[in-house]
């Protein structure tokens, strides 16, 4: 089941995807352009991950200051961050750099504490894909890569969809992709993350506890590229569906 | 009793007490929580901490001293109240004590001015920040920072119009009864209206929302089986113990 969260005539819904439509739970259907989405889950702890693929680390190996890894590079968002299926993603005036990053993400669906590898997989309720946007210009070497890189405002596109974990039988065999105004311009395979969903479950659990609604970004492969306003930027994985995002200018309204 | 109770059960947003919490509050062991969104630190902030890493700042990994605040969020599993025991991991010898000011958000803050940004506050807590400590602040460190029960903070928010001087308050840290740190938040490179300023212009602050001003210098160190207790006047007095990790 693909499940979405979405505003229409005044108020949120539950919405799940028939064929090229979504039908709400009174049996009303309705076409992608007339709701509004919003991010398919109510976000509890946002997790995401950092340099989890090996070409991407190649990708980013110029400009950091430690290359060697001993633990996930993993780092905390807030829900201002969030933005869902069809939103607009402001580019900051100053910004000389900033890119997309197409993440398979993960959603928490029970407590999980200190649990095995063997048994991460079942504390998965599903997967959605994130575009974790990030602004280069503000990066500074402390708890790097800073918040206000990584957290602002609508810089974290999230879904359409919520996908059962159990259609995605192998969330490791996963195209995902990147199309910039049609154009592909980032495009790996979840096959080659560092560190696998059942590895990520592990060592996070292994020090906390993740509760229902957490998410887990788990980071993006190789192919990033400037985005500018009124570009359109497509994140793809295969199975779980495509999230469009648009850039627009940062107009100042203070 | 039951007036604190109702303060804290009160809604994100509208979580300030609206009068002074009543002075005695003996037989209470343990508090929940106070109702906090989503609870923001900051890295540094006091002049003598950020100080007391000398050159460092300038060498690798760093490079350079930090330019805009430096944040961190510590998670919803992070909260524990006053009273609270936490688990100090079996991996580490002692924490670090974050003893700090806690400002609660009362309005959606983005892009606020300096001279407006007390407005936006609802009130004010106390927080007991806790870290493993760690070496480097190159990366952020969910292992050190972020883990279960790590950030107690209470025993209630103060409403903002009991704290007029937010940036002169006393933070007088006892642990186990004998007098740790002492510092006042008059030291901060960003006062609280400052702070709230230069984080809003990046990220909107929602009503319900924490954002710690920062530890003061030479935080002090804590084990399991000590008494942890910090108090900032007007607000109050914050304990909690720290105890062994428990079995796996």
């Amino acid at each position: 089941m693909k499940r979405a969260r979405i505003a229409w005539r005044g108020a949120v819904h539950a919405a799940v995807a028939d064929g090229d439509a979504l039908r709400l739970a009174d049996g009303t259907r309705l076409a992608e352009d007339e709701v509004v989405w919003l991010p398919p889950v109510v976000p509890g702890t946002i997790i995401a991950l950092g340099i989890n693929y090996a070409d991407h680390k190649k990708e980013l190996a110029k400009e950091l200051t430690i290359t060697s890894k001993d633990e996930p590079l993993a780092f905390l968002k807030g829900p201002n961050a969030l933005v869902g299926h069809r939103g607009r993603t402001r580019r900051p005036a100053d910004a000389s750099f900033m890119h997309y990053e197409c993440e398979l993400t993960v959603v928490i669906g029970r407590h999980a504490k200190r649990v095995k590898r063997a048994d991460a997989l079942h504390y998965v309720a599903g997967y959605t894909i994130a575009n974790d946007y990030a602004i280069r210009d503000y990066l500074e070497n402390w708890y790097r890569p800073n918040l206000r890189v990584k957290n602002r405002d609508g810089c974290t596109a999230l879904g359409p969809w919520l996908v059962d974990a159990a259609d995605v039988p192998d969330p490791h065999a996963l195209e995902l992709q990147t199309l910039v105004n049609g154009e592909r311009r980032q495009h790996g395979n979840t096959r080659d993350l560092i560190d696998d969903v059942p590895a990520l479950i592990e060592y996070l659990s292994s020090f906390m506890t993740l509760a229902p609604g957490d998410l887990i970004l788990t980071g993006t492969p190789e192919g990033v590229s400037n985005v500018l306003p009124g570009d359109e930027v497509v994140c793809e994985i295969e199975g779980l569906g495509r999230l469009v995002n648009t850039i627009v200018a940062d107009e100042r309204n203070t | 009793m039951l007036v604190i109770h109702e303060a804290l059960a009160c809604p994100a947003g509208r979580a300030a007490a609206e009068d002074r919490p009543p002075a005695v509050w003996h037989g209470l062991t343990a508090f929940a929580p106070p109702p906090i969104a989503t609870a923001y630190g900051t890295l540094l902030n006091h002049r003598e901490a950020l100080a007391a890493l000398g050159e460092t700042v300038h060498q690798p990994p760093h490079k350079a001293p930090p330019q805009a605040p430096v944040l961190y969020i510590k998670p919803r599993h992070c909260l524990a109240g006053h009273g609270a025991a936490v688990e100090v991991p079996a991996d580490a010898e002692v924490l670090e004590v974050g003893a700090q000011l806690g400002i609660v958000i009362g309005r959606e803050a983005c892009r606020v001015r300096d001279a407006d940004a007390l407005a936006f506050v609802a009130g004010y807590t106390i927080c007991s920040d806790l870290s493993v400590p760690h070496p480097s602040y190159y990366r952020p460190s969910l292992r050190y920072k972020a883990r279960d029960g790590f950030l107690p903070l209470g025993p209630w928010i103060l409403a903002a119009h009991h704290v007029p001087r937010p940036d002169a308050l006393e933070v007088v840290v006892h642990i186990d009864g004998r007098e740790a740190q002492r510092y006042s938040t008059a030291g901060m490179q960003r006062g609280v209206a400052r702070l709230i300023a230069e984080v809003s212009d990046f990220m909107t602050l929602a009503p319900g929302d924490l954002l710690m001003l920062g530890a003061g210098p030479s935080a002090p160190l804590a084990r399991a089986g000590q008494t942890v207790r910090i108090t900032i006047e007007p607000i109050g007095t914050l304990q909690h113990a720290l105890v062994a990790e428990g079995p796996a």
